[in-house]
């Protein structure tokens, strides 16, 4: 019975319309801070209000893409993995409006400045490596890279995303830790821990199945 | 692309942009009676819309949700900056106040439970008239003034507030500090019925704050109870609070319930949170960062656009002139 309904569900994600979907879906917050924008709708500190938003996406578009593997296997889904690289695709789009947001209303655009930035603080330059890994993991998105790459490697180096969200997080707990305000922060990192367990506890229920 | 301006954000105002005195001193003058009348008419629920409009002249129109507060001009040296105000909607919205939230907004969406009557501040400690006053006593205690202030908050934003209030010096001279007093500690409300977010840990309650005797006693140090022409709203510090405003914004507690003259540096609410970040003195400083983010440039809330670069962040918050001599001599990148 399960197992049919899994089957079912996984029929209907096959649908053709899913992946716009789920596209249009990841553009909402996009549109919804241009549209706050330009409509001065983001409060008192309009870039404040950007740079901190444009992160928040960043985090939860990890937490999502993240959630594709362990929902994939648990839930008997295949099909869920065709989004996996789209949404991977799009927390490198918040990740980058982030550090966009930051440079520009932070920093002025001002290179050496920036460069500074990055260097002095902790809390800046472990962001700014978790944005650098994932680049490398969005310019060896495409199947060409793949192939180049061979199916193991790529592999190996895509598991970088639980570094990425690692970085991402020590990133978020540094900067509200000088007010001592890690509610937030520990939601995130329960999200994660949570899906890191469940990829190694389907990894023990598979071996013991394997050796049954 | 890049949208800059020629001022590298330091925006001082032209000679002609400045009020006359002549007519800076009429329109305080007007102020005075509008308020007075809008006191009067508001009592009898006659014509706020009148004292509305005339009020626009002294640069911002009462919001009318509060009782306004008449006042006169202050005469203290300093204490009234030309530059524009922030506008009353933002000055109100965008608050630090974690008794109510740690988000900018919290306070002015969960401040209304706060009761600010009766209410009662004790001054107490080394003094020779350790006395208790009730609100409406303290409000009559010295002549009300108002001072247009830069308020610049340590994590790189400033706002320009038209603030009611007088220095804390008339209050402190009533209890006649004695000799031994060097320090003066502040004791903000913290009240877990009324205050959602006191039983965090985020802050060990009550806030609590401090001065140096010196810098207590200067003139520019305000005891406030208004803004804008009325009194305080919750989310900004009622019935009564302090602004420094050579210092960074945490230095200037909110709605004060006690304070103590003490011989001894008090404990402060943020220096306990996080002694590496938050120093007992608190100038406002371009030349001494905070460990994560610079404090060499600050956003002005409501007037720089979203692409303006931010503008320079003057010493002692532009105050120098007033307060520099109180730190002669002090290595102020040590004493922070």
């Amino acid at each position: 019975m399960q197992k049919n309904s899994s089957q079912a569900t996984d029929a209907v994600l096959r649908g053709r319309w899913v992946k716009p979907l789920a596209f249009m879906l990841c553009l909402v917050p996009f549109s919804w801070l241009l549209y706050a924008a330009f409509n001065d709708q983001l409060g008192a500190n309009p870039a404040e209000a950007l740079v901190r938003s444009t992160g928040d996406w960043t985090l939860r578009m990890l937490c999502v893409v993240l959630a594709v593997t362990p929902l994939r296997q648990w839930l008997a889904l295949p099909s869920l993995g065709r989004l996996r690289r789209m949404l991977g695709l799009f927390a490198y789009f918040y990740a980058a409006l982030h550090l966009l947001s930051y440079a520009w209303f932070d920093m002025g655009f001002e290179l050496p400045e920036l460069l500074r930035d990055i260097a002095k603080r902790p809390f800046i330059l472990v962001g700014f490596a978790a944005f650098l890994l994932l680049t490398a993991l969005a310019i060896t998105s495409p199947k060409a890279a793949v192939r180049a790459l061979g199916g193991k490697r790529w592999q190996m180096l895509h598991r970088a995303v639980y570094l990425c969200a690692g970085l991402a997080l020590l990133h978020f707990f540094w900067m509200r830790a000088g007010k001592n305000n890690f509610a937030e922060v520990f939601v995130y990192a329960f999200i994660v821990a949570g899906l890191l367990l469940a990829r190694v506890a389907w990894r023990l229920r598979s071996r013991r199945q394997a050796a049954a | 692309m890049l949208i800059r301006t020629n001022d590298s954000g330091f925006n001082h105002p032209h000679p002609s942009e400045i009020t006359p005195r002549a007519a800076y001193e009429r329109r305080q003058f007007m102020q005075g009676l509008v308020a007075g009348g809008a006191a009067a008419s508001g009592a009898l629920g006659l014509l706020p819309g009148v004292a509305q409009a005339a009020q626009g002249d002294a640069g911002y129109t009462l919001s009318g949700k509060l009782a306004t507060l008449p006042s006169m001009r202050s005469k203290v040296s300093g204490a009234a900056t030309m530059e524009k105000l922030t506008a009353y909607k933002d000055a109100t919205t965008y608050n630090n106040f974690y008794e109510f939230g740690t988000d900018k907004s919290d306070p002015a969406r969960h401040a209304g439970t706060l009761r600010t009557r009766p209410w009662k501040v004790e001054v107490t400690g080394l003094v020779g008239k350790p006395m208790t006053f009730g609100i409406e006593e303290l409000l009559k205690l010295s002549a009300q003034e108002e001072r247009v202030y830069r308020l610049r908050c340590v994590e790189g934003w400033s706002m320009v507030i038209p603030w009611i209030g007088y220095s804390l010096s008339e209050l402190l001279k009533r209890v006649e500090p004695t000799a031994a007093a060097k320090y003066v500690e502040f004791v903000t409300l913290a009240d877990k019925a009324t205050m959602p977010f006191v039983g965090s840990r985020v802050l060990d309650w009550p806030y609590t704050e401090g001065l140096r005797l010196d810098e207590a006693m200067h003139p520019l140090t305000l005891l406030s109870f208004g803004m804008y022409g009325e009194v305080l709203p919750n989310q900004n510090g009622a019935p009564v609070r302090l602004v420094v405003p050579w210092k960074y914004g945490f230095k200037s507690a909110k709605s004060i319930v006690k304070i103590v003259l003490t011989d001894k540096e008090p404990g402060t609410a943020w220096n306990k949170a996080a002694k590496n970040e938050y120093g007992f003195y608190s100038n406002v400083n371009p030349d001494v960062d905070h460990p994560r983010w610079s404090q060499a440039t600050e956003r002005r809330i409501g007037e720089d656009g979203l692409f303006a670069r931010k503008r320079k962040t003057l010493m002692f918050n532009g105050y120098e002139a007033q307060v520099g001599q109180l730190y002669a001599g002090m290595d102020l990148k040590k004493y922070y």
